[in-house]
């Protein structure tokens, strides 16, 4: 390995640099490059030793703490369309039904969004930052199953031209770019995000849908206040109900939530607080109670729909959230509170997380001046104390 | 029970190869080295030639910008060399020693018997003045000010400094006499912080004149820019100064000899030094004469000597010299090597203090850490993680942007003031954009002095 590794310095390298054959394409080559193996670079200033994280290393436990969700998401793909037709199949033919559904989705996520990131990093002349390796895994993670690929591609262009490049690249986007994907999808086209797109219904000669199948999710049969055959609470939780890919398994976002939090990548501040601010606008709504709706136990908005999925993985994005510890508290509140609130007030929307969070994405800049001007206040009140001390 | 600061922020970078506490007796050095550049914001005017006799306490040269500020020989004999860089600027004084031990006389006295103006005057002359360092900017400081405290760190905490403890013991009346001089350049207190835990020595404890503080906490807890935010936060237009134990011991020795004596006791620690200890040795000290036969070798790997610490010391050659205010020398590995899918292994023996490495799972492992940086740098992206390592009331994140973009105006509000590059050495190992926090910081502060000027 390092004799191939020193052969390609030596003679694949200085084509790629400036001069050389592929000079324009250095930026993607160091990127491969560094993919493979951490370069021997050291230290020029400042601190002689520097921790072993780095951004890769730091998307890498996201992707690892979204496996739990994607591999069973993968599963309910195919466990939700043999129910829908009535076949009884073994796990492993669910699973491999599924996988055959949701890798095209993820491969066209990658290549389309990996593709608009390269171009920049060569545009711009920065190295090509790792975001998107999460981001890339999120978007296939949050639409159904059924949506055609070709949207895919065009949401994700639009999410890392639109969400990100144009403010400057990763760290300096607003938005989440993976919900923007999903927002632009749900506003382009909501045909294909709404109604009964939850579950792969594509039947084989001979093949039937079962009498009385309904593809709703939970969510909307709460919105148009059918819950005749809501799932339980344990269906909930364990996930296997209709629903985006990734968001449907409570347990198995949990157990990404655990690694998140143990690794110190995802902010349990974020995630505590939006399920706090969801229990409490459940609440509120409980004591109100003029409808079923709103008679619902606050818990089960953890369960339904996206909320654990927001919570755990898209709003602790640490670019789009508040950055400040306090603002942190504030803004996963709120967007609990928010998606609670759309849920249950608003028909037209029955599925409130995705709006919160970006929502709350654009207010926590201002989250944070709030956070930023007291530290600045408190200063300022030592230096004032200071001041009539020494005039007294 | 006295009051205890505690630090609770903060990080002790697990690095192998502590100095145990045996004085090894002076190696030999044939030359012995000044570099202006470890007076940040000094510009030397050069007093000597090449071929000049100096003793210990001859002045080498002077501040352009104070020409009271001069910076002295440490030992006697020939001013051999003058090393320019890039354009002409002045990297190195080279004295080559006579081995003898001849001093300037500058008369001894007792500081309780001088006035501040005297003591000032001694402080200057005999070359003693630098190790004085005004906070805010971390410069020499100036002798026309009266500072509104001076602070000693009684301990350091960053990683496998010097036992101060064990230093002071060697010198404990130089110690009192030293703090004694300073005493009288303030109007105010002279602030000692002491570690709650480990400091023991009765020279700290017992030190007459000074106002005593406990801190407990990991490293930057004996920062002293960590000390002075906990005890007296600077405000805009506030001045105060600082010297270290060692610097003391050698102050001390001016006034109860009359000579500027720069004996001062170095550790020599690090993961490749087979036997880390004390040497007794000048300032100025050629590193190699510190390292002879005590570096493990081997050729396959080159190696780091840093003068000071790994989060803030000066890369050195082993034939640079030890730095005007070091005490420490430390040697790791250069990490130029590759490692492959190194971002995705777990990898048991690379330190994080994330817990995205198994190193979490094995504390009180000591590391054999080297240079690699492990990335380009990245934009930040990462919250949260700075904060954790900062103990002070100062968000780093925003104040780090806020020089980056050069506002002014809102570096003053987010307290530039109370930092140093050393305050955010950890913030920068930490980092996993791989921000150069150090450099950042000092140049957000050269804008300030610039704008004040």
């Amino acid at each position: 390995m390092k004799a191939l590794i020193q052969f390609v310095e030596k003679n694949v390298q200085p084509q790629f640099e400036k001069g050389g054959k592929f000079a324009k394409f250095h930026r993607s080559f160091e990127a491969f490059q560094t993919f493979l193996y951490v370069k021997g670079d050291v230290t020029l200033r400042g601190s002689h030793i520097r921790d072993a994280i780095d951004m890769k290393r730091t998307m890498f436990m996201v992707i690892i703490a979204l496996m739990p969700a994607l591999l069973f998401g993968i599963w309910n793909v195919g466990f939700q369309h043999y129910r829908a037709i009535g076949l009884e199949e073994t796990l492993l033919d669910q699973f491999w039904f599924g996988l055959l559904r949701v890798l095209p989705l993820i491969i066209v996520s990658y290549v389309s969004g990996l593709a608009v990131e390269f171009i920049f990093a060569e545009m711009r002349n920065h190295e090509v930052n790792e975001g998107f390796l999460v981001s890339g895994m999120l978007i296939p993670l949050i639409i159904p199953v059924t949506t055609p690929l070709w949207m895919v591609a065009l949401a994700t262009i639009f999410a890392v031209i639109i969400g990100k490049e144009v403010f400057g690249g990763t760290g300096m986007n607003i938005v989440n770019p993976a919900l923007l994907a999903r927002a632009f999808l749900f506003f382009a086209y909501p045909a294909q995000l709404s109604g009964e797109v939850w579950i792969d219904t594509t039947l084989r000669e001979g093949q039937q849908l079962v009498d009385g199948f309904s593809g709703a999710t939970p969510l909307a049969m709460l919105a148009i206040n059918e819950t005749q055959y809501m799932p339980s609470l344990l269906e909930m939780f364990i996930g296997t109900i209709p629903g985006s890919i990734g968001e449907t398994s409570t347990l198995a976002i949990l157990i990404g939530a655990v690694i998140l939090v143990i690794s110190g990548v995802g902010s349990f501040r974020i995630m505590a607080s939006v399920i706090i601010g969801g229990l409490a606008m459940g609440g509120i709504f409980n004591l109100v109670g003029i409808n079923d709706y709103m008679l619902l136990p606050a818990y089960y908005h953890l369960v339904l729909g996206g909320f654990m999925f927001g919570a755990v993985f898209m709003a602790t994005d640490p670019v789009t959230a508040s950055q400040t510890a306090t603002g942190k508290y504030i803004y996963g509140l709120l967007i609990g509170v928010v998606t609670v609130l759309v849920r249950v007030l608003n028909p037209a929307y029955p599925e409130g997380m995705m709006l919160a969070i970006l929502l709350m994405n654009v207010f926590a800049p201002l989250i944070d001046h709030y956070v930023v001007e007291a530290n600045i206040k408190r200063r300022l009140k030592r230096l004032k104390a200071v001041t009539v001390q020494s005039n007294a | 029970m006295p009051k205890i600061i505690k630090i609770k922020k903060g990080l002790n970078i697990p690095l192998a190869g502590s100095a145990s506490p045996v004085v090894e007796s002076t190696p030999f050095s044939d030359f012995y080295g000044v570099r202006p550049s470890d007076f940040h914001g000094l510009e030397p005017k050069m007093l000597v030639k090449e071929g000049d006799e100096v003793k210990a306490g001859t002045p080498l040269f002077y501040n352009k910008h104070d020409d009271r500020v001069v910076v002295t020989s440490p030992v006697s004999g020939t001013f051999f060399e003058l090393v320019r860089g890039e354009r002409r600027r002045i990297m190195e004084l080279v004295i080559k020693s006579n081995g003898k031990k001849e001093f300037e006389d500058f008369g001894n006295a007792n500081p309780k018997d001088l006035s501040k103006e005297q003591i000032t005057n001694l402080l200057l002359k005999s070359g003693t003045w630098p190790f004085i360092r005004q906070r805010p900017f971390s410069v020499v400081a100036n002798p026309n000010d009266t500072p509104k405290a001076i602070f000693v760190s009684a301990f350091n905490s960053s990683p496998l400094a010097a036992d101060l403890d064990y230093i002071v013991s060697f010198d404990e009346q130089n110690f009192q006499t030293g703090l004694d001089a300073i005493g009288r350049l303030t109007n105010g207190k002279v602030h000692l912080s002491v570690d709650a835990q480990n400091t023991k020595s009765q020279s700290f404890l017992g030190a007459k004149g000074v106002e005593i503080h406990f801190f407990d906490g990991p490293h930057p807890a004996g920062n002293i820019g960590t000390q002075i935010h906990h005890i007296m936060p600077l405000n805009k237009g506030e001045k105060v100064w600082y010297v270290s134990v060692q610097d003391l011991i050698v102050i001390g020795r001016l006034f109860n000899k009359g000579i500027y004596d720069a004996t001062r006791l170095v550790a020599v620690a690090g993961p490749e030094i087979i036997k880390p200890k004390y040497y007794k040795t000048i300032s100025g000290t050629r590193v190699a004469a510190l390292l002879d036969g005590n570096v493990k070798i081997d050729p396959s790997v080159p190696l780091r000597c840093i003068s000071g610490d790994v989060l803030t010391g000066t890369k050195v050659a082993t034939t640079g010299f030890l730095g005007f205010y070091d005490n420490l020398v430390t040697v790791i590995k250069e990490g130029t090597n590759h490692e492959f899918l190194g971002w995705l292994m777990p990898n048991f023996n690379r330190y994080s203090s994330s817990r995205t490495f198994p190193s979490f799972l094995m504390p009180g492992k000591k590391y054999n850490l080297d240079t690699n940086i492990r990335s380009g740098e990245r934009p930040f992206v990462m919250t949260g993680v700075y904060e954790k390592v900062l103990p002070m009331d100062i968000l780093p994140v925003q104040l780090i942007k806020a020089i980056m973009t050069n506002d002014v105006e809102k570096m003053e509000l987010l307290g530039i003031y109370e930092v140093a590059p050393e305050d955010f050495a950890l913030c920068e190992f930490v980092c996993p954009s791989k921000i150069e926090f150090q450099t950042i910081v000092r140049d957000g502060l050269d804008v300030i002095r610039k704008e004040f000027a």
